[in-house]
């Protein structure tokens, strides 16, 4: 006899998949196929289903019953009923059962096998959508939120301490107190009790800055009254090995900034509030700090697994793309004025003020590793070339030659301090911004978009301040200048999307890899600029930007969120892909081949591209020569 | 299907073990049709083989009526199976011009319809391939009589001779249980008959928490006896248990 026809195939299992979302967008054909390679085992409750690390050769759809599946530490990770999926996380990375499963309940299953369940995946985009954001996407955060991040969770107060406790005698009067906490630098005092004989003191209580302010002075109590009257005696501690977290959770619960932390009774030091809220971020900081500590190029250069360390960590904490951009700003402006502070130790004082500038992504707050070195002098009117500008250019060299040993790559469009054309006295700085505002043309405008992000990051700095405000004022409402950095604008576009392992691009090339920062940050940032210089806003950073382009109306409801989201979007991609590439020992880059991105991302990406070319397209239209703006 | 007059025939209930090895290589002598005698050389296991091991082969019929007698097969559903697996993606299913025609009332029971019926094959034309897929299997049924009679009945106008094959009947199964309870002391004494449970497929089903299947299709429903007996010998049996204690 001839194949069963249609109607003749496994109704029941035909008719369940329907039902189902993940497979309701799946064409009859597949759904078909699906049906027909359905194989079913039934699991009685209480009986183990699926075991870690046994081969995964099928994706499970539960058609009656309950299980249970479990994290590879025991913990329950999820609870499915009928209609509920497993069996993808293992399928999807190495072929190895990843999470056990036990059922709850008399539970009968279908067993889908691994290869049509991996070819639905790759052919079926509304297949994988769904089954990826009911699983794989939650399921990543959680495993690397469990595994590999927050050492908040892990870390012991005791790291926090900074020095041994400072204290006083409970017979000290308000004024000792005072004076002692001024000398040692400290916003909190551990009163003791003298104790009789030989026993060691015992703690009587704690005051703080705050207890000075309202209980003595807002009291209006003497300056002799003896600490123990103003002290808190309630003492609420922390053992010395209990967790950073705990302790922030002590001091939320008892509304307290500072924490005695104890080991066998005996204080080791005080906590504060702000030690323990400055833990998540103690990395970038500790890198800030150690920049300013260091007295040459050397040691400076020496810091780069620090910087990386950091940024690692970050990403792995799960901080915003903004959170990380501005992280990596703060240090690369650190390693700056640390270079600005050690060329002038080397070469003098300089002979007129000036100001050393920041552009592009570090002006803007959204550096991340890979990045080259753009900046520029904005000197003193009085600055006489013929008899300054030695220093100058040996100060530029001697910054910009230290950046790149730093990790911060020369410019290769030469914006640099080092080129005379960027070492200009402020009134010339004025005339270039007048003449590309004024007398735009693409050319011009190609390569001086870069300098609508500045930045002071050294000397004077009200300087930039001031060119800001004259950049704003001139460029906003001038609708030919606008044109003409939209047309600019829409020289970068976003791919289509993804096709197997391959980008494809709107004229239907496929590429093999995609530059996440030419061909989705930077064109994002550029078209937020944009709307940010017709609107007048003085903001640098695209997030701060895209607010006061909300706020001014320019751009259709809704639009500014999406916005903002597919930037967030496209540079949590490229940093975590860089993160990824320096946690495997490889040199970070802005590309991205398709298959290292999840089906999930990859979908985010599309969504993501598709929205940058509308807001594109948009931009064309709202900013066409001649039009009012 | 299910059909009460059948129950009460005798042969119901599990009577004297039957050695089927013995009995199919005697019947693969006798047998006179090639492909009956092919099914039969195809062998089966001994009674002692833990169900673990035995190759099993759900099977369900659709017929015009529910006399063995006067009505046909109007469809035969088979579905492979093991304790650790259903192999739903192997299952076959075929229909079948029954020699007969379909009263109102089975069209409506099983959605089968003339012009499906005037297009299919005589069961003797597929004959060769009914029982290869079955060959060397222990059928699964819900109610053995039905399979047994109406292949046995539909076989002996066409070949001249019947059919025997060992099966496990899922009901049967759920009778032991249900069926067999003494009734308790008291219950006895005042002559009370405790309700008796269904031991239809789909309230059997139930027992077990499984899903309500729409019945009187020969491939759900065979689906639907593999189900229950996989649950069944999880719930009552061992992998252990020797496929005698089932079989008959």
């Amino acid at each position: 006899m001839e194949a069963p026809a249609m109607q003749d195939e496994q109704l029941e299992i035909l008719q369940f998949l329907q039902g189902q979302p993940a497979f309701a967008a799946l064409p009859e054909e597949a759904l078909h196929r699906v049906a027909t390679s359905v194989d079913v085992r039934y699991f009685k409750a209480g009986s183990s289903i699926l075991e870690s690390g046994q081969p995964a050769e099928f994706w499970f759809v539960l058609r009656s019953g309950a299980v249970e599946v479990f994290r590879r530490d025991g913990t329950l990770y999820n609870r499915l009923t009928e209609g509920g999926h497993f069996g993808e996380a293992g399928l999807l990375q190495k072929k190895k059962v990843r999470f056990p499963v036990v059922a709850l309940e008399d539970t009968l299953l279908y067993l889908i096998p691994e290869a049509i369940f991996t070819e639905l995946f790759d052919t079926q985009e509304a297949f994988a959508d769904q089954v990826e954001t009911e699983d794989r996407t939650r399921l990543r955060q959680v495993v690397s939120r469990r595994e590999e991040s927050n050492q908040l969770m892990s870390a012991t107060v005791d790291t926090l301490i900074g020095r041994e406790p400072v204290t006083l005698p409970q017979t000290a009067s308000a004024l000792d107190a005072a004076r002692c906490m001024t000398e040692a630098g400290v916003s909190s005092l551990l009163i003791l009790e003298e104790a009789s004989g030989s026993a060691e003191p015992v703690m009587a209580g704690i005051i703080t800055d705050r207890d000075i302010r309202t209980r003595l002075v807002a009291g209006g109590l003497n300056y002799d009254t003896p600490v123990s009257a103003i002290m808190t005696s309630k003492l609420v501690t922390v053992e010395h090995n209990q967790l950073v977290f705990e302790a922030m959770l002590q001091m939320l619960r008892h509304n307290v900034h500072h924490l005695p932390v104890m080991r066998h009774g005996v204080p080791l030091g005080v906590i504060a509030l702000s030690d323990v809220v400055q833990y998540e971020s103690r990395n970038s900081l500790f890198v800030v700090s150690s920049i300013f500590r260091q007295s040459s190029v050397d040691e400076l250069a020496a810091l780069t697994a620090d910087v990386h360390a950091s940024f690692v960590r970050m990403v792995n904490e799960d901080a915003s793309s903004r959170m990380v951009g501005s992280a990596m700003a703060l240090i690369g402006r650190s390693f700056k004025q640390q270079l600005l502070a050690l060329a002038e130790a080397e070469l003098g004082p300089p002979p007129v003020p000036y100001c050393f500038l920041a552009l592009g992504s570090m002006a803007r707050n959204e550096q991340l590793l890979v990045t080259d070195q753009d900046n520029a002098l904005i000197l003193d009117n009085r600055f006489d070339p013929a008899r300054h500008d030695a220093y100058f250019s040996a100060l530029a060299a001697f910054v910009s030659d230290g950046l790149a040993r730093c990790g911060y790559t020369y410019c290769t469009g030469g914006i640099m301090a080092t080129n005379a054309k960027w070492r200009q006295p402020l009134k010339v700085w004025e005339g270039y911004f007048s003449q590309w505002i004024e007398q735009p043309t693409a050319e011009t405008l190609l390569s001086a978009n870069i300098f609508f992000d500045l930045d002071g990051v050294w000397g004077k700095t009200e300087w930039a301040e001031h060119l800001r405000k004259f950049i704003a004022r001139k460029a906003k409402g001038n609708s030919r200048f606008l044109a003409s950095m939209a047309r600019n604008a829409l020289l970068r576009t976003p791919p289509l999307g993804f096709f197997k392992d391959f980008v494809v691009e709107a004229d239907g090339r496929h590429s093999k890899a995609i530059n996440l920062k030419r061909r989705g940050t930077a064109p994002m940032a550029d078209l937020i600029r944009i709307h940010a210089l017709a609107v007048g806003s003085l903001a640098q950073n695209s997030f701060e930007r895209l607010q006061d382009v909300v706020a001014a109306g320019v751009l259709p409801p809704g639009r500014g969120q999406d916005l903002h989201d597919t930037l967030e979007f496209i540079s949590t991609v490229r940093i975590r892909n860089q993160a990824d590439d320096l946690t495997a020992g490889l040199e970070p880059d802005n590309s991205i081949e398709p298959d290292k991105l999840s089906a999930f991302e990859r979908k985010s990406l599309r969504d993501a591209f598709s929205i940058l070319g509308d807001a594109q397209t948009y931009l064309k239209f709202r900013y066409q020569p001649g039009r009012s703006t | 299907m299910f059909h009460p007059k059948l129950l009460s025939q005798p042969g119901a209930v599990a009577t004297a073990e039957t050695d089927w090895r013995k009995r199919f290589e005697a019947l693969a002598l006798s047998a006179r049709d090639e492909r009956l005698r092919a099914y039969y050389a195809a062998g089966m296991v001994g009674g002692d083989t833990p169900l673990s091991a035995v190759p099993l082969m759900a099977l369900d019929v659709e017929t015009t009526g529910l006399d063995p007698v006067k009505d046909g097969m109007v469809s035969i559903g088979l579905v492979p199976m093991n304790l650790e697996r259903i192999r739903a993606s192997a299952s076959r299913h075929w229909i079948l011009k029954p020699r007969v025609p379909l009263g109102e009332a089975s069209v409506t029971i099983h959605g089968i319809t003339d012009s499906q019926v005037m297009a299919a094959p005589d069961l003797k034309q597929v004959l060769g391939e009914v029982l290869q897929a079955m060959a060397g299997h222990v059928l699964v049924v819900h109610c053995r009589d039905i399979e047994r009679q109406f292949l046995n009945g539909a076989l002996r106008p066409r070949i001249g001779e019947g059919i025997a094959f060992p099966v496990i009947d899922t009901m049967e199964l759920e009778a032991r249980l249900h069926r067999n309870q003494p009734r308790g002391w008291l219950n006895w004494a005042l002559g009370r008959h405790p309700p008796q449970a269904s031991i239809r497929l789909v309230d059997s089903r139930a027992r077990y928490n499984l899903p309500r299947y729409r019945p009187h299709h020969a491939l759900t429903d065979a689906l639907a006896s593999a189900e229950l007996l996989q649950a069944q010998v999880a719930h009552r049996f061992s992998p252990d248990t020797p496929v005698r204690e089932l079989w008959s």
